[in-house]
C-alpha cells in the first residue's frame, strides 16, 4: 500500500459522509446515530450481518430513503438526497444486490435509460462508452441481447456499468461480487482499484472477508444498526487476512462464542471424498446432452457425468458458461435438443418436471422469487407449489386449505423459516428464510437426486453456514447432489468431485483432491481440456 | 394492469375472521366507496356544466334503475350477460390472460342460439332446447378463441391483439350469418327466426325476469370456488402470477392457456346464448350490444373477485337501465353512463395510488 498518497487523502474533505444518523423503521431502528466518513480514492468496506444495517445506509446515500435525523455532507456540505435522481445528480451511483433492469429491453437500451425525456436516444455514443466499459470490466456481453435472457451473473455486469455510466464521484456497491467467479471478482478488484485512481469514492459492502481485505483501504463494521468500530487504512494494510478476521468477527458478533462457529462457517472443513462408496450403481447417468439456446444464453454442449447416491458432484465455471442451462434441461424444464438423461436406470430424456419429481429428482433454483416461488402467493401455497393437485392436500381437485396451512405451520416450525405467518406472502420474507422454504418444499422423504443453483447466493453468513450444512446433511443421508456454485470455495468445501463448464461443455470434473484449486482454475478460464 | 398484479385471489381462501382481517375490509370497502362517491360528484359538475342538474338525472337513475319496480326487473334482466361475461373474464384475467375479443364470441353465440332454437323448438321439448343451445354456444365461444389459444400457447404472440381481432371478425361474421344464411324470409329488416315467447327462457314468478339470473349467479359462485378452492384455479393463478414460476413447478402452461381461453369464451359464449333466449328471441342485423368492452373495466373494480363482481355488475345495470330513461327525460346523451364509468375508473386508480403512497409512508 502507498501510504504516503493514504495519508493525504485522509486530510481532503470526505467525498461523502453521515454524521449522527438515525433511521427508524416501526419496531426496529435501522441505523442508531451513524457516523461515517467516506474519502475519495478510497475503497471503504462495510461489513454487518444481514440486518445491521448496511442496506438502510446505501439506501439514504442513493437518495431512496431519508434520515430520520442526522445529515449527509457532501464534500463537507450538508445535502438533503430527497431522491434517486437527486443523488444521481450529485454524482452517486448504486449497484444494488437485486438487479434492476428491465428484462424487456436489450443491454444497450438498459444503458440509454435514465436521460433527459427531451432528448433523442443516441446509439452510437452508447455504444461507445459501453465499448469502454466492457474493456475498463473486462467483460465481453452482446450489446443488443435481451438483458432476461442474460444470466445473473451477466446481469450484475451490466449494472455495474450503469453504475458506472455517468462518471461518478461516488460508487456504492452493494455484494456486487455475490455472483462473479474468482476471476471476475479478481477483475472487478483491477476495476475498483483503477476508480480508485480516479478519485472516486467507493463503499463497498460485502460478506466476504477475503474480499474485505484484499480490495478494502478501510473497514467498518455495522451491528444491530451501530457503527461498532473500525480498522483504519494504515493498520488494515499490515495485518494478514486471518487477523482481519478475527478482528471483524470479533466486532461483527460480539462474543468470541458465536464468533468462532461463524469463522468456522467461513473457512469450512473440506469433504474427505473417501468417504464415498464408489462401487454404487450410478443414479443419475447424463451422456452427451445438450440443449439448444436463443441469443444470449449459452446452451449445454455434448455434457456426459454419472452421479452416484451420497455423492456432492460440485460444478465450477464463470457464470453464463451454461450452468442454467444444464441445471434447468436436468430439472425437466428445458428440453434436451441432444443426449439422454437416465434416473435409476430408466430413461427420464422425454419426460416433464411432474414425472422426474416423481423419481425423485428435485431442482432448488437460484432465482427464488423469479421462478422458484411466487411472491404475492402466501408462503403455505408456495411451500405445495410443486404438490398441486395431488393427494393428501388435495382430493378430487379440491384444496384442502385448512390441511394446507397445517402442512405450512409444520414446515415453518421445523425448518425455521421466520414468517409472521403462514398467510404472509412469501415475497416479503427475507432471502434467507425464503432459501429455508424452498429447502423445506424440495428435500421431502422421497427425495433421491438434488440439484443445487447457487445455493448460498445473496444469504448471510448465518444463513450460509445453514444452506452449506443442509447440503451436507442430505448428502449425508444418501441423496445423490449436484451443486452449481461460481464461489469455488463453496465448492472446495462441499464437493466431492467438481465439474468445470466453459462455454457449454462440461470440460473436465477433478477429484476435490488438496491441488484441485488450481486445476479448476486453468479449466475454469479455458486453458487446458482435462 | 397493475391492479391485477396486486390482487391476491388466492388469499381469499378461508379467512378465520380477525380483528386484521376487519380492519382491511373496511379499508377495501372504502377504497371502493370513495372512488364511487367522486365520480358521482365530478359526473353532476359536468352535468351542470352542461346545463342539467344532477340532482334530477341521479334521481332519475336511481328510481328506474332501482327503486321502481319495473325498472329494478329490467336491471336484474340486464345483470345476466354481464354476470356471465365477467365469469368469463374473470377466470382469463386470472390466469394473466387477457381475452378481449368477447364481442366477437358473445355474439357468434347469440346467433347460434338464436338460428337454431326455433328449429330445435319443432323437434324437442323446450328443457332440452334450452341445454342444447347453451351447450353448443359455449363450444361455438371456444372454438372462436381456438385461434388466440393456440397460437399463444404454442408461439406466445400477444392474445390482446388476435382475440381483439378475431372479435371484429366474429361480429362481422356474426352479421354475415344473419343476413346470408339464417335470415327469416317472412321479415323485411334482416334477422334470425323469432323464438315464441313462451319457448323462451322461463320468467321467474310473476316478473319479467328471466331464470337466466339464476344461471348467472350459480356460474359465478362456481367461477369463485373453482379459483379458490380446487387445484385447477390454483394452477391458473399461478400461471397468472408467475408464469416461470408455473414452468419452474411442472405445470403445462399452454395446456392450461388454451383450457382457460376454452372456458372463458366458453362462459362468454353461454352469455350471449341465454340473452337471446331470455329476452330477445331472435337476433336483428347489426345488433351489437358491446356489453364485453364494458364488463372489463367491472371485472378491474372487482379485482378479479367473482363474488365482488355481482356489485359492481349491480350497480352498473342501475346505471345503464336508469340512464337510460334519465337520458330520455333530461336530454342527456344516452352514453353519459360510460362518462360515470370512465370517471369510476380515475378515481379508483386514484384512490389507489394515495393508499399506496400513504401505506409506504406509514411504513417509512
Amino acid at each position: 500500500m502507498v501510504h504516503e498518497t493514504t495519508m493525504a487523502r485522509r486530510a481532503a474533505v470526505p467525498a461523502i459522509a453521515v454524521a449522527g444518523i438515525t433511521k427508524r423503521y416501526p419496531g426496529v431502528v435501522a441505523n442508531d446515530n451513524v457516523s461515517l466518513e467516506f474519502y475519495p480514492g478510497e475503497i471503504h468496506v462495510l461489513l454487518g450481518e444481514n440486518g445491521a444495517g448496511k442496506s438502510t445506509l446505501i439506501a439514504m446515500l442513493a437518495g431512496m430513503q431519508q434520515p430520520d435525523s442526522g445529515e449527509i455532507l457532501l464534500q463537507g456540505r450538508a445535502v438533503r438526497l430527497g431522491s434517486p435522481r437527486t443523488s444521481l445528480d450529485h454524482g452517486i451511483g448504486t449497484v444494488f444486490q437485486h438487479v434492476l433492469l428491465v428484462p424487456s429491453l436489450t443491454v444497450i437500451e438498459n444503458l440509454m435509460l435514465g436521460g433527459p425525456w427531451w432528448q433523442r436516444l443516441r446509439k452510437a455514443p452508447a455504444l461507445a462508452r459501453f465499448q469502454e466499459l466492457s474493456a475498463l470490466l473486462g467483460v465481453s456481453i452482446d450489446p443488443d441481447a435481451q438483458v432476461g435472457r442474460l444470466s445473473l451473473g451477466q446481469q450484475q455486469q451490466v449494472e455495474i456499468m450503469r453504475a458506472l455510466w455517468r462518471g461518478e464521484q461516488v460508487l456504492i456497491l452493494d455484494e456486487p461480487t455475490s455472483m462473479l467467479t474468482p476471476r471476475g471478482v479478481r477483475d472487478l478488484g483491477e476495476v475498483l482499484k483503477r476508480l480508485r485512481e480516479k478519485g472516486v469514492a467507493i463503499i463497498l459492502i460485502t460478506h466476504k472477508m477475503q474480499e474485505a481485505h484484499s480490495f478494502g483501504d478501510r473497514i467498518s463494521v455495522l451491528r444491530l444498526g451501530r457503527f461498532v468500530g473500525a480498522i483504519e487504512p494504515g493498520l488494515l494494510s499490515e495485518m494478514t487476512q486471518a487477523e482481519v478476521t478475527d478482528k471483524v468477527i470479533q466486532l461483527m458478533f460480539g462474543s468470541s462464542d458465536r464468533g468462532s462457529a461463524e469463522v468456522a462457517a467461513l473457512i469450512g472443513d473440506r469433504r474427505n471424498a473417501a468417504q464415498l462408496d464408489m462401487t454404487q450403481a450410478p443414479r443419475l447417468i447424463v451422456r452427451h446432452l445438450s440443449t439448444s439456446a436463443e441469443r444470449g444464453e449459452c446452451p449445454v454442449r455434448d455434457a456426459s457425468f454419472d452421479l452416484r447416491p451420497g455423492e456432492i458432484l460440485g460444478i465450477a465455471g464463470i457464470d453464463g458458461n451454461g450452468q442454467k442451462h444444464l441445471a434447468e434441461v436436468l430439472a425437466g424444464q428445458r428440453p434436451a435438443a441432444e443426449g439422454e438423461i437416465v434416473i435409476n436406470g430408466e430413461d427420464v430424456t422425454d419426460r416433464g418436471v411432474e414425472a422426474r419429481r416423481r423419481l425423485g429428482l428435485r431442482y432448488i433454483t437460484d432465482e427464488r422469487l423469479g421462478e422458484g416461488t411466487v411472491g404475492s402467493f402466501s408462503v403455505a401455497t408456495n411451500l405445495v407449489l410443486k404438490e398441486i393437485g395431488r393427494p393428501p392436500l388435495w382430493q378430487k381437485g379440491l384444496t384442502l386449505w385448512d390441511k394446507v396451512h397445517l402442512h405450512a405451520r409444520e414446515q415453518i416450525r421445523q425448518h425455521d423459516i421466520r414468517t409472521p405467518s403462514e398467510r404472509t406472502p412469501i415475497g416479503k420474507l427475507s432471502g434467507g428464510n425464503i432459501q429455508k422454504a424452498l429447502l423445506a418444499r424440495e428435500l421431502t422423504e422421497n427425495a433421491g437426486i438434488v440439484i443445487f443453483n447457487k445455493p448460498t447466493y445473496g444469504l448471510d453468513l448465518y444463513n450460509i453456514r445453514l444452506a452449506r450444512e443442509r447440503i451436507r446433511e442430505s448428502a449425508g443421508r444418501g441423496l445423490a447432489t449436484i451443486v452449481i456454485s461460481t464461489e469455488l470455495d463453496e465448492l472446495l468445501e462441499l464437493a466431492d468431485r467438481i465439474g468445470v463448464m466453459f462455454q457449454g461443455r462440461l470440460i473436465g470434473i477433478v477429484d476435490n483432491a488438496p491441488n484441485a484449486e488450481r486445476q479448476i482454475g486453468l479449466l475454469m478460464t479455458g486453458v487446458t481440456p482435462a | 394492469m397493475s391492479l391485477a398484479s396486486e390482487t391476491q385471489l388466492e388469499t381469499l381462501a378461508p379467512h378465520r375472521p380477525g380483528g386484521k382481517f376487519v380492519r382491511s375490509a373496511g379499508g377495501a370497502m372504502l377504497r371502493i366507496l370513495l372512488p364511487v362517491l367522486l365520480a358521482l360528484l365530478v359526473g353532476g359538475i359536468i352535468l351542470l356544466a352542461l346545463g342539467k342538474s344532477p340532482f334530477a338525472y341521479y334521481s332519475y337513475v336511481l328510481d328506474r334503475g332501482l327503486f321502481n319496480w319495473i325498472g329494478f326487473q329490467a336491471t336484474l334482466t340486464r345483470m345476466v350477460p354481464l354476470l356471465l361475461m365477467a365469469a368469463g373474464l374473470i377466470v382469463a384475467f386470472r390466469a394473466g390472460i387477457w381475452n378481449l375479443g368477447g364481442d366477437g364470441q358473445f355474439l357468434l353465440a347469440a346467433v347460434i342460439t338464436a338460428a337454431l332454437a326455433p328449429a330445435l323448438i319443432q323437434v324437442m321439448p323446450r328443457s332440452l332446447m334450452i341445454v342444447c343451445c347453451i351447450v353448443v354456444s359455449v363450444a361455438v365461444g371456444a372454438i372462436w378463441a381456438l385461434l388466440p389459444a393456440l397460437l399463444k400457447a404454442r408461439y406466445g404472440v400477444n392474445e390482446i391483439i388476435t382475440s381483439l381481432m378475431m372479435s371484429f371478425l366474429g361480429i362481422s361474421f356474426a352479421n354475415v350469418l344473419v343476413k346470408l344464411v339464417f335470415r327469416d324470409p317472412t321479415t323485411t329488416v334482416p334477422q334470425t327466426p323469432d323464438l315464441p315467447v313462451e319457448d323462451r327462457l322461463p320468467r321467474l314468478f310473476d316478473t319479467t325476469v328471466h331464470a337466466g339470473i339464476l344461471i348467472a349467479l350459480v356460474v359465478i359462485v362456481l367461477v369463485h370456488l373453482m379459483m379458490t378452492r380446487t387445484s385447477f384455479g390454483l394452477k391458473l393463478q399461478i400461471v397468472g402470477a408467475n408464469p416461470r414460476a408455473a414452468v419452474h413447478a411442472g405445470l403445462n402452461v399452454a395446456w392450461l392457456t388454451v383450457a382457460t381461453f376454452a372456458l372463458s369464451a366458453g362462459l362468454i359464449g353461454m352469455a350471449g346464448s341465454v340473452e337471446i333466449l331470455g329476452v330477445w328471441g331472435t337476433v336483428r342485423a347489426d345488433w351489437n350490444p358491446a356489453y364485453g368492452m364494458i364488463v372489463v373495466p367491472l371485472v378491474f373494480l372487482a379485482r378479479f373477485n367473482g363474488i365482488g363482481v355481482i356489485g359492481f355488475t349491480l350497480f352498473f345495470a342501475v346505471l345503464m337501465i336508469g340512464g337510460e330513461s334519465a337520458a330520455r327525460r333530461i336530454g342527456v346523451p344516452q352514453h353519459y353512463v360510460l362518462v360515470l364509468v370512465a370517471l369510476l375508473l380515475l378515481f379508483l386508480a386514484l384512490v389507489e395510488y394515495l393508499d399506496q403512497r400513504w401505506r409506504k409512508r406509514v411504513k417509512d
